[in-house]
């Protein structure tokens, strides 16, 4: 991947002038995802860093609007000042991942469990589509249908139909305070098990992350509230589970941000996002346990980070034959997309309208 | 177009019971809950299973005659209007819940479905269906996702689109396609959230998967009157601003609370000149706590009463006012036209204050009734078609309180999607490329534009304006305009 021109566009009329000039290009944000940067032709790189900044945000309101190169730390630390937060909870915060590489990633962290993820927070978005075309969809109001949900078709399309410039999200007020329960498990099947009763549960949980420790299989449960009620509440969720050891509050936020870093991979490891359910668990635990991987269920059990230790197209031969899908962050990979696909064919078609030239690599 | 040759094909295949030709039989798919249009179709098909649907569809493309899958017609936009000489797709008896999986929480369903009966079939297991329409006694899950239908309770929980995992479809040329899945995560383009809203324009949803809740513990809900409109929203600003997140804020007009009374005896002081309803619901501890403190926000916002629903029966009364309130306006008045817009919750005093003016300016009534927590208003104009000209004063109302939501930074809607009605807004709403975009989007799904032809893009022929009137089922009460 020889890259032999970086551009760094201030405005969006930048990135369609830039758009038009180069018959390849690869889009780039903080590079927090390198395996989505990878080209296989001498493309010129479309570097956003510098198309930045808040352009509107009314806390009243929930909603706010950024340039697409805007770092989420930048983001969420406007967002606190006003004890609001983005509540599909990206990761990579800390590491420089921008607003726009996130949408184009489609990633949502353990936080998504409570109120759902990036894609149910992502109500407006205007890109540059390979033709050089400022395109906008969606709006800066929290309920609207007016339009083909052109937002949606963004969330995961890792730079390929077009270049993100712009986004409005909707927010949610911070919940005040914030405690965890560790709660280890006999057996994979009985943490399985305890997710799904959980899940099913009246109990309002923020996060619910399974970690395959050295000991086995432990939960991690965060909820979220008034400090005057959450000691309480901790406390029925721990007798309600039968067990579980509050973490200290000195660590409590900090485990939550390992979480979000997915500091813990490996260096020099793969990094893999896949969808999953509590019922592709099982199948899918064995072939990474005997794979090597290291691996973490988050956001109730519907999606695994998989830090994978060797060759690709192994991991790929596995997701395929369990019929589950991922997405490669981070590795040597020239296509990010292992496993099987669905909707390959509407994606193509939705690529020859937005980029017919292939300006953008294929989808 | 060669409708002949899809009517021989059609009926080799399918029963003359299954397949209604005959004027009478006609009739009653001339119109959907927007009765302003009317529009005659060649032929109903009453579909069985997904494959008569697959096959009606490579019919139509094969012989290029328009279709426009229906559920139970209570589209407000017109969305679900024939094509004049085209066929219609009735999908109820695609009616199968296929799979309900507790532990997952997810049901697989039919477009046939009824809104509320899959909540009906969670409930066994504390689970429910949050997009709540108000039609949800009637409306089809077909519909809703065709539509992104929403409800009272959208800025918490999002509306259909943030509740559907996947989508088997069969797209306007016949080919047909799986997207999305059942986790509730997604890699590539989020096609599923991409399908949902398309109004019918990318072909017919076969089978959906459904994320399913669980059901909350506790709901607190409180009733508050003011003595302006001004002050309702002002309280909802506050609520806002105090960190919490209602479940659901509603408010009613002076003329919405005086017909509600009247229809349902929902117990609204009939003095007040706003009212305003909030809700919390979550874990109980967390809940009491939270509702203390709304209503030391609530009392802080200068309310004339404030009433608390003591147990589930006043909390069903509170609601049962709320959302009989449309169908109750419309019996003040022969014929009412139901608006849906969006403006930015901040903007909503503003907004009232020009419906008012507006209303004066048309020497029209206009009642309120509105999901303010996420700025969804549903103004209803109320006039005689009787009435020379009555008619068309309450478009041009309509048309103008619409452009006000575009200035406010809003949309044109906020749950009725565009459909037949709100086709001339987009090019106020969208860019020239915004809609160029989407038109070709449509036509690589599309070529011929034969899937709902006519909805959603401006400039499509339009059948002729009648007067207005209830949808026979509103007439029943069975469904309400909003």
């Amino acid at each position: 991947m020889a890259t032999i021109t970086a551009i760094a566009p201030q405005t969006n009329a930048d990135v369609q002038e830039a758009v038009c000039a180069n018959p390849q290009l690869v889009v780039r944000g903080g590079g927090t995802k390198s395996a989505l940067l990878a080209a296989d032709t001498d493309a010129a790189t479309l570097d956003m860093r510098q198309l930045t900044g808040m352009i509107e945000y009314a806390p009243g309101e929930f909603v706010f609007t950024a340039r697409a190169g805007t770092t989420l730390q930048e983001v969420a630390a406007t967002l606190a000042e006003h004890g609001q937060y983005l509540p599909f909870d990206p990761p990579l915060v800390e590491q420089g991942a921008t607003l726009g590489g996130t949408i184009a990633a489609g990633l949502s962290g353990s936080g998504r469990h409570r109120y759902g993820g990036l894609r149910d927070f992502l109500i407006g978005v205007r890109f540059v589509d390979g033709q050089g075309r400022l395109v906008r969809g969606g709006g800066k109001v929290v309920k609207n249908a007016a339009g083909f949900d052109l937002p949606k078709l963004m969330v995961g399309s890792i730079g390929r139909l077009g270049v993100i410039v712009e986004a409005s999200f909707k927010v949610f007020p911070q919940p005040p305070a914030f405690a965890t329960l560790r709660a280890p498990q006999p057996s994979l099947d009985a943490a399985l098990t305890t997710m799904a009763r959980l899940n099913g549960s009246t109990f309002d949980i923020e996060a619910l992350d399974l970690l395959i420790e050295e000991g086995g299989s432990v939960l991690y449960i965060r909820q979220g509230g008034l400090a005057t009620t959450l000691g309480a509440r901790q406390e029925s969720l721990r007798a309600w589970l039968g067990g579980g050891e509050a973490l200290p509050e000195a660590d409590e936020a900090a485990f939550w941000a390992g979480s979000r870093s997915i500091g813990w991979v490996p260096a020099g490891w793969a990094l893999v996002k896949t969808p999953v359910t509590l019922t592709a668990i099982p199948v899918l635990e064995q072939v990474l346990a005997a794979g090597g991987a290291q691996r973490r269920y988050i956001g109730g059990g519907a999606l695994a980070w998989i830090a994978w230790p060797g060759d690709l197209t192994q991991l790929d031969a596995y997701l395929t034959q369990l019929q589950l899908s991922g997405l490669v962050l981070r590795g040597a990979a020239t296509w990010p997309f292992v496993g099987t696909r669905s909707g390959a064919s509407l994606a193509a078609r939705v690529k020859r309208v937005l980029d017919p030239d292939n300006r953008f690599p294929i989808l | 177009m060669n409708l002949d040759g899809l009517l021989d094909e059609l009926a080799s295949r399918f029963p003359a019971a299954r397949l209604l030709q005959k004027p009478a039989q006609l009739a009653p798919y001339e119109s959907d809950a927007l009765t302003a249009f009317r529009s005659r179709p060649a032929a109903v098909l009453l579909a069985a299973t997904q494959d008569d649907v697959i096959q009606a569809v490579r019919l139509c493309h094969h012989h290029s005659v328009p279709f426009v899958a229906r559920g139970s017609g209570t589209s407000l936009s017109g969305g679900s209007l024939p094509v004049e000489n085209g066929l219609v797709i009735a999908l109820n008896k695609l009616d199968r819940i296929v799979r309900l999986d507790p532990a997952q929480r997810i049901a697989v369903v039919e477009p046939g479905v009824i809104n509320l009966d899959v909540s009906r079939a969670a409930a066994p297991y504390g689970l429910y269906y949050a997009p709540d329409p108000s039609s949800q006694l009637i409306c089809t899950i077909g519909g809703n996702v065709a539509f992104n239908s929403g409800g009272a309770h959208c800025l918490k929980y999002g509306m259909t689109a943030n509740h559907v995992l996947g989508v088997k479809a069969v797209l306007p040329d016949g080919e047909v396609v799986q997207l999305g899945g059942e986790s509730l995560e997604n890699v590539g383009p989020d096609l599923t959230g991409f399908f949902v809203g398309s109004e019918g324009l990318f072909g017919v949803a076969l089978e959906i998967t459904l994320r399913l809740l669980p059901k909350p513990q506790l709901y607190r809900t409180v009733l508050a009157a003011y003595d302006s409109l001004e002050a309702a929203g002002d309280a909802v600003a506050m609520v806002v601003a105090s960190g919490l997140l209602p479940g659901a804020m509603e408010i009613m007009d002076a003329l919405a609370i005086e017909a509600a009374e009247a229809a349902v005896h929902a117990g609204y002081p009939r003095d007040a000149a706003a009212l305003l309803i909030v809700e919390l619901e979550g874990e109980r501890i967390q809940v009491e706590a939270e509702f203390a403190h709304l209503l030391q926000v609530i009392e802080g916002s200068n309310p004339k009463t404030v009433t608390v629903a003591k147990d589930d029966a006043d909390r069903a009364r509170i609601w049962k006012g709320r959302k009989s309130a449309f169908s109750a306006v419309g019996r003040l008045s022969p014929d009412y036209l139901v608006q849906d817009g969006v403006v930015p919750r901040s903007r909503l005093g503003e907004a009232l204050a020009t419906i008012e003016r507006l209303s004066r300016k048309h020497d029209l009534r206009v009642a309120n009734v509105f999901h303010a927590g996420d700025g969804n208003l549903h103004p209803l104009i109320l006039f005689n078609g009787r009435v020379a000209g009555e008619l068309e004063r309450a478009e041009e109302l309509a048309g103008e309180i619409i452009q006000m939501c575009i200035d406010l930074g809003g949309s044109i809607t906020g749950e009725h999607g565009v459909g037949m009605e709100k086709r001339q807004h987009m090019n106020t709403m969208f860019t020239a490329t915004d809609l160029e975009v989407m038109a070709e989007l449509r036509r690589a799904l599309d070529p011929a534009e034969i899937s709902n032809r006519g909805k959603m893009f401006p400039a499509g022929e339009a059948p002729a304006l009648r007067s207005h009137g209830p949808h026979p089922l509103e007439r029943q009460g069975v469904i309400s305009r909003e």
